[in-house]
């Protein structure tokens, strides 16, 4: 077989082909590495994308990537991508930077690199065509990869953030042994529910209660599978040996409950807070003094 | 452990093995020490029920991927005698071997999808799917 | 893989400490039940903080043992439930019925020691 030589690409097998016109291709994108990082950032600019950072750390985050771009479109692995990807996320989702802005730009030096693949090569079609047969699925996984990196990243420090958040406003309080205190104040959603959960379930372990009372006045309203999750939740604490007593209860919590069939009976309620500690101090065998002055002893 | 885990079951202490390796999975699926229980259970009860009714069968376990959620698919196939009534079976109580008849109908609680097909004479295949929460 | 019992003063105590095939457990159960009546115990404590499971036939099995030795005279407490184990039971539907529980071993011979003495009958515990 002839093996036609030129200045450029060349050769037989398939796969070789391919990384040799890669190599090529990325010697001459690394060769051209201002001009085409500077007209990059120009669109960056002109597209109005990464308003939320200066001039200098545009700067560097577009040297750092355009890097990390070439790299893989060379050598086809996205693992460092995908750690650089993590890392720039973890430093610009704080300053308010969109995944629409991260891809955006991606998208816009892909359609850089590729303007100056068509005016270098494009003078013999063939040619042309086998650099973007080679130039495109790299291009396209690489905008894949950051994207996903970066949403990810954003969910986790989402996740962090209202765990954070519920830890705050869901205190577990111990009071004199044996006697926990689950003050709920504002709306439960199925997440919450289930960090409620696992706060009550924690606090009955390392505080060894034997009575919880969860205090459900500040609490609006709650859907049906909320309710349910709530009464599994008490249901689990009676298997850890403490019992729940609610207070606070207002008719329509009352009303959801009765809804979802629980017998209100059979669940110990009591109207506020201060009842509900009296009755716990009770079951616990605790003697209750009374703070009504009308009973004081003569 | 591979991406699935495929576990035959002919004896009791296969049922064990089998929450074993369910619960390894939902570890390396990286779901919560809540899910991971609610699998392992599921499990025990799928297991439970091909070695009851049918002797012997497989459980599948395998980690699943849609988008950004990740999870874990438990399928339970025996070639037993197959239920005659799904609806009936699916009824919290109903039982056919004398026991408290929460096999289905629990296993469906636990998990966040269930399918089950079953024909007369052909055997049992049940599936179901729990996500990281 | 048999479950050590201790014998403690009255009660029996049954550490479970590898996950129990169902032979296991009606094994178990069944030994409880005949220990209890040659030592005349009248507690028994189920320690199950290993278990990471508890599906209908443990809770089944359990629920047995409890009636099975309240009618040979001891009360039964299950101790050391984890709380996703309790969740996931709670959640297909189980229950143990009469059978107390309680968080650990020390609370679960408190239990039953204060049950011995008859001190207090508090409403919101079980037998």
């Amino acid at each position: 077989m002839r093996t036609v030589t030129t200045n450029s690409i060349v050769s037989d097998d398939a796969r070789d082909f391919t990384s040799n016109v890669l190599n090529e291709v990325v010697a001459h994108l690394r060769h051209e590495h201002a001009r085409l990082r500077d007209g990059w950032i120009q669109r960056i600019v002109d597209g109005r994308y990464l308003t939320a950072m200066s001039e200098q750390e545009v700067f560097a985050e577009a040297t750092s990537l355009y890097g990390s771009y070439l790299e893989v479109l060379q050598t086809g692995s996205v693992e460092a991508l995908e750690a650089y990807a993590q890392n720039l996320s973890g430093r610009i989702i704080p300053r308010g930077v969109d995944v629409v802005e991260v891809v955006g730009i991606l998208l816009v030096l892909r359609d850089v690199l590729a303007r100056e693949l068509f005016s270098k090569y494009g003078r013999d079609v063939s040619v042309l065509k086998r650099v973007l047969d080679a130039y495109e699925p790299a291009a396209n996984r690489i905008a894949s990869t950051v994207a996903v990196g970066f949403v990810r990243e954003r969910e986790r420090v989402i996740r962090q953030q209202q765990e954070a958040i519920r830890d705050l406003s869901t205190p577990v309080l111990p009071v004199r042994g044996r006697l926990l205190i689950l003050p709920i104040v504002g709306a439960i959603d199925p997440p919450r529910a289930r960090q409620l959960t696992e706060q009550l379930l924690r606090g009955i372990r390392s505080n060894r209660a034997k009575v919880v009372v969860m205090d459900v006045t500040g609490v609006p309203a709650i859907d049906v599978a909320v309710a349910n999750h709530l009464v599994q939740t008490m249901e689990a604490a009676r298997l850890l040996g403490a019992f729940v007593i609610v207070t606070g209860l207002s008719p329509e919590l009352a009303q959801t409950l009765v809804g979802i069939g629980l017998d209100l009976g059979k669940m110990n309620t009591v109207g506020d807070l201060q009842g509900g500690i009296e009755e716990a101090e009770r079951l616990l065998g605790y003697k209750v003094v009374s703070a009504d002055p009308s009973r004081a002893i003569a | 452990m591979a991406c699935e885990a495929r576990i035959h079951v002919d004896s009791d202490r296969d049922v064990v093995e089998a929450r074993r390796k369910g619960r390894e999975a939902a570890r390396q699926a990286k779901l919560n020490d809540g899910d991971a229980a609610l699998v392992a259970a599921a499990i025990s009860e799928l297991a439970r029920n091909v070695l009851l009714y049918a002797g012997e069968g497989d459980i599948l376990i395998s980690a699943v991927e849609n988008g950004i959620c990740r999870g874990i698919v438990v399928t339970a196939a025996d070639r037993g005698p197959g239920i005659s009534n799904i609806d009936l079976a699916m009824q919290d109580g109903y039982s056919t071997s004398g026991g408290l008849g929460l096999g289905l109908p629990g296993v469906k609680r636990l998990m966040d999808e269930f399918d089950v097909t079953s024909e007369t004479g052909q055997g049992t295949t049940v599936v179901a799917k729990k996500w990281a929460t | 893989m048999a479950v050590p019992i201790l014998k403690q003063r009255d009660y029996l105590i049954a550490t479970v400490q590898d996950p129990l095939s169902d032979d296991e457990f009606a094994v178990l159960r069944r030994t409880l039940v005949e220990q209890v009546g040659v030592f005349r115990s009248r507690g028994v404590i189920v320690d199950v903080t290993a278990l990471d499971v508890l599906d209908s036939f443990s809770v089944r099995t359990l629920t047995e043992l409890g009636q099975m030795a309240r009618l040979r005279g001891a009360a039964t407490v299950i101790v050391g439930i984890q709380p996703e184990v309790a969740l996931a039971m709670i959640r297909l539907g189980l229950t143990l019925g009469d059978i107390a529980t309680a968080l650990d071993l020390e609370e679960g011979l408190a239990w039953l020691d204060r049950k011995m003495n008859g001190i207090g009958s508090r409403d919101h515990e079980r037998s």
